[in-house]
């Protein structure tokens, strides 16, 4: 469904991602481990088209079609979105203008209602209220998760859902990619939490704008407890990592 | 009450083209004056408000008084145009809200065919102890601008008062803008002025925005959203100054340049007076915010839709 095939992205004159390659297959959920500065936020901008996130070399093909040319509109068109791991707010919209964005391009058959009820906030309570800065980090993050909920997309793209979300809202978000995967989507799981990246079928680990390993959730998770947690070389890995991961 | 003239029916049909309700103006709970250049039209006062007003040759002078103790609970209707393309329109008008009082004002300015018409507004309001009042001007202009907008108010909030007033020019060519308002503020008193302009083509508009925090625990909030398109150009000072103890005040100035020949400048001036006043400015020039943009684009939309979303936020 996706393949990300040898891309290496440069930035700012730093190369971030080297000669990566990942391959999503439909209605599945690949989470995405990696330390701080890996390249897992470029990995997902990259993906999604953002202005400065062209890629150097290689290309990314979406239900057979290479879309590495297309603007973030036309691939969000195609059914791939991005839900930001720090979400914009906006001046003068309100949530429900904005879960209501979210299906202008879609059939979706979830209403707005039942997209915020997913996420845990009441309906009757949210829709009128600001997209705004009265909203608590934590809220504005499950806004953002019922926004692509709403969209109904192919491939959902989340980036780190789970940061700055209290313990007990993790399960609001851990309901948010089931339901994703029921409608029918492929979920690119960016995360720290190991609870959540064990959802997937698959998981890579990421070091260096490199994929070191990918494979079952306990496989790959032992394999960055032993050889990410601790090392001490971020962005430099070692030959022998690779060789004998 | 009112008087259905033809030009009454003109200014209601161009009030309605952008986008109020024309029966409001026939409506005889609301409070009303409507004036066209220099006649009054109609006029409509409800137990509390009284309106007196007077003509001059090119324009009208008026005095709204709400007494004290009286919660007017709809919207009182302020209607000033000019139907043909060229006239001056200078309206005097003197607001006195007494002690213990509510009312909002909803005033529109409707300039549908202007070339060369030139729309004066000089005041006082006097919001009385304990009084809340609310004036909200919007203004409806023809796509070819020929309007200069000139509107110069002094405010005077006293004890306990809160007053809040929103300047919106969004619909048509702003033309020549010279928004010039001060609030002096009592003990415990609250203003905040608000200012949402959306300038196109060679519009040119200064707005000067000042809060004179005098009273002890007074607070004032000046918020100004000016979006600049083709070669407009805005120039923003905000000013707060703070003499009151404890009193509070906030500068908030954004402006989003969206043509390459379009102008910005925002000066926010904040002056403390009295040690424990704190004040506090934020400003921001330049383009539509990129993540906001590519957060919206992320859900389809055309990067002129996301464009066009922010921004009729921002002047909302």
């Amino acid at each position: 469904m996706l393949e990300v095939k040898n891309i290496s992205l440069t930035k700012d004159q730093h190369q971030i991602l080297k000669n990566l390659s990942l391959s999503i297959n439909p209605v599945e959920i690949h989470s995405i481990l990696g330390m701080n500065g890996t390249g897992k936020s470029t990995l997902a901008y990259t993906i999604m088209g953002l202005p400065g996130y062209v890629v150097d070399e290689g290309e990314i093909l979406w239900r057979e079609q290479n879309i590495t040319g297309l603007s973030i509109a036309e691939r969000a068109k195609s059914g791939i979105t991005l839900a930001w791991q720090e979400p914009a707010r906006f001046e003068g919209l309100t949530i429900r203008e904005y879960l209501k964005l979210s299906q202008k391009h879609t059939n979706s058959t979830l209403s707005i209602e039942q997209c915020l009820e997913k996420v845990g906030l009441e309906p009757q309570k949210y829709l009128e209220r600001g997209l705004d800065n009265t909203l608590s980090g934590g809220e504005r993050k499950r806004i953002e998760l019922a926004s692509v909920l709403a969209m109904q997309p192919r491939l959902a793209i989340l980036d780190e859902p789970d940061s700055g979300i209290d313990a007990l809202s993790i399960d609001y978000i851990k309901n948010v990619i089931r339901e994703l995967v029921r409608a029918g989507a492929a979920v690119l799981l960016i995360t720290h939490h190991e609870e959540v990246a064990a959802m997937a079928d698959h998981t890579s680990a990421l070091c260096a704008g490199r994929i070191l390993k990918t494979g079952t959730p306990e496989e790959v998770t032992r394999f960055f407890r032993n050889h990410c947690r601790p090392c001490l070389h971020i962005n430099k890995p070692l030959d022998e990592v690779l060789n004998n991961g | 009450m009112v008087d259905f003239t033809n030009e009454f029916e003109l200014l209601a049909e161009a009030y309605a083209v952008s986008g109020g309700n024309p029966l409001d103006l026939r409506n005889e709970q609301y409070g009303l004056m409507l004036v066209a250049g220099n006649h009054i039209l109609g006029k409509n006062e409800i137990p509390g408000l009284r309106i007196e007003s007077e003509l001059f040759p090119d324009g009208v002078k008026a005095r709204i008084t709400v007494a004290a103790n009286t919660k007017i609970e709809k919207p009182v209707h302020l209607c000033f145009g000019v139907i043909p393309a060229e006239g001056i329109q200078r309206i005097l008008a003197d607001f006195f809200i007494e002690e213990n009082a509510k009312v909002s004002f909803l005033a529109h300015c409707t300039f549908p065919n202007a070339v060369k018409i030139q729309h004066i507004m000089e005041g006082t309001i006097q919001v009385g102890k304990n009084s809340q009042m609310e004036y909200n001007e919007t203004h409806f202009h023809g796509p070819r601008g020929g309007v200069e907008v000139l509107p110069k108010m002094k405010i005077n909030v006293e004890r306990g008062g809160q007053y809040s007033s929103t300047f919106r020019l969004i619909k048509g060519a702003a033309g020549v803008v010279r928004l010039d308002y001060e609030a002096y503020l009592s003990d415990e008193s609250v203003a905040e002025l608000y200012a949402k302009i959306f300038g196109k083509y060679k519009d040119d508009i200064q707005v000067k925005e000042s809060i004179y925090l005098n009273g002890t625990e007074s607070r004032g909030l000046v918020k100004s959203r000016i979006i600049l398109a083709d070669e407009a150009r805005a120039e923003v000072l905000g000013e707060v100054i703070g003499k009151g103890v404890n009193s509070r005040g906030h500068i908030d100035c954004m402006e989003i340049v969206q043509g390459k020949k379009a102008k910005a400048s925002a000066v926010p001036r904040l002056q403390v007076v009295e040690e424990s006043s704190k004040l506090t400015h934020e400003a921001a020039i330049g383009s539509v915010d990129k993540r906001q943009v590519e957060t919206l684009m992320a859900r389809g939309l055309s990067e002129q839709e996301a464009v066009d979303v922010i921004v009729r936020g921002l002047l909302k």
